[in-house]
């Protein structure tokens, strides 16, 4: 498996195999996570719009293997602030980094930057749009939990209409003959375009509108936080808000295996009672991260 | 017996036939026929078989190139252009929806890149029959109800 100079801008760009040989190479970083195979290599985050979590995730991730960063967290201090165009900069970095890391606000910017750019570009976000490497680590973290990928039940909760990590896990999961249980408000139901890709593998999914439909059924419980402002009458919100919210006493009758998984920063979707109780596994997944961007800079770079 | 010519000849040019009727103005549109300094023939609700009610457009002088035919396709999938020399039909061709549209139509999301950035939208035909245009760049898709030109 050869993934040198590959971007990763969408989670279609990679096929089951490559996802497969990252979370490998993950499961590598997490035994051993300082490994020097990077020194002397120089990875740009440019960061168009800040997300603290995700750019310390990536920079943790380059120091533990000795490179180095460069970058910015914030376009009000790039050169986009003085009307660079986002072409103009990738070039420009293009000459001082192997890798470029980049998060912006708008949709489709990462695939830009990866036409103009002359090193591989890893998307970190791009708008609503995607966040492949969360995808990344959401495989891991099932994989690691269950043992396996492969023939899963896995419960969506949420706002699984505009959740782009739902759309993106739904995607990549489909290759790995999984029953899919979507559980979420009438509104904010899985859009027809990402249920394609359950039909287009003959999997099964069912739809439902409250948690404790699903608890005894699944091997994953994946929460999102359902928001207030995608609903249009704020009187539908009050009326689902609380169904949405984990707490420790839904737990009674899940599966022994089953693990409760969140992309984070939660805000109220799950209760701080379920923190510390066996499923809780959404603070070992962001840790999961840095493996998992460990594997995909170490392969992007070809030094694995 | 032969037909008469409802619209006078031109000698040299295109002839756009089959345009839906209600499509005629929106064809006449983005082929910006109305700042053209050629003689340019317009007529619309003429009977036909294949459509009812038809609307055709002879351009003298005109020829389109293929993002002009790609535009035309999009709002009038039954068109046919028709080159004409010396009075006489020199090609005759349907127009049809292409599998990959570039630089045409503008990506109905806002917060598109290509609607932010000089970047060129390009789209990847999904469906042609419900004409479903999903953007390279933000993976929306964009439907005729959205669709406009650039
Ligand atoms: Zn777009």
């Amino acid at each position: 498996m050869n993934l040198k100079n590959r971007n990763l801008i969408s989670i279609s760009d990679y096929n089951k195999e490559e996802y497969l040989y990252i979370l490998k190479l993950a499961e590598d970083f997490e035994k051993n996570p300082v490994q020097d195979v990077a020194k002397g290599k120089v990875v740009a985050t440019l960061f168009f719009e800040p997300s603290t979590r995700t750019r310390l995730s990536f920079e943790s991730a380059v120091c533990r293997m000795g490179a180095k960063v460069i970058g910015f967290s914030d376009a009000s201090n790039s050169s986009t602030a003085k009307g660079e165009s986002l072409a103009d900069t990738i070039r420009t970095v293009s000459c001082y980094a192997d890798l470029i890391v980049m998060r912006h606000p708008l949709e489709g910017a990462a695939r830009v930057a990866s036409e103009v750019a002359t090193v591989p570009v890893i998307n970190a976000g791009d708008g609503a749009n995607q966040h492949p490497t969360q995808c990344m680590l959401d495989l891991y973290s099932i994989m690691k939990t269950q043992g396996t990928l492969d023939n899963l039940n896995i419960a969506m909760v949420g706002d699984l209409k505009y959740g782009r990590t739902v759309h993106s896990l739904v995607e990549a999961m489909s290759n790995f003959n999984t029953t899919f249980h979507l559980v979420s408000p009438e509104s904010l139901k899985l859009p027809s375009q990402v249920k394609m890709h359950i039909k287009r593998k003959n999997l099964k999914y069912f739809q439902y509108t409250e948690i404790p439909d699903v608890m005894d059924k699944v091997d994953i419980l994946y929460m999102t936080r359902v928001q207030r402002e995608r609903f249009l009458d704020i009187q539908d919100y009050e009326k689902v808000k609380n169904s949405y919210v984990l707490d420790k006493s839904m737990l009674i009758n899940c599966k022994p295996n089953m693990k409760v998984l969140h992309p984070l920063p939660r805000v109220n979707e799950i209760a701080t009672n379920v923190d510390a109780t066996p499923q809780a596994y959404y603070f070992q997944q962001a840790q999961n991260g840095v493996y998992v961007r460990q594997a995909l800079i170490a392969a992007i770079l070809g030094l694995k | 017996m032969k037909k008469e010519l409802v619209v006078s000849a031109i000698k040299n040019g295109t002839v756009i036939d089959h345009i839906p009727a209600d499509m005629l103005f929106q064809v006449a549109k983005i082929l910006d026929l109305t700042s053209r300094n050629t003689l340019v023939l317009l007529a619309n609700n003429l009977d036909s078989m294949k459509l009812g009610k038809k609307g055709i457009i002879k351009c003298q002088d005109l020829y389109f190139n293929q993002d002009e035919i790609n535009k035309i396709a999009l709002v009038a999938p039954s068109a046919t252009l028709i080159t004409i020399r010396d009075y006489e039909i020199k090609e005759k061709m349907n127009v049809g929806i292409p599998s990959y549209i570039e630089g045409t139509v503008k990506c109905y999301n806002p917060k598109c890149i290509t609607n932010v950035e000089k970047v060129t939208p390009r789209f990847d035909v999904i469906d042609k029959s419900e004409l479903k245009l999903q953007c390279r760049y933000c993976q929306k898709i964009t439907k005729k109800e959205t669709l406009t030109f650039l």
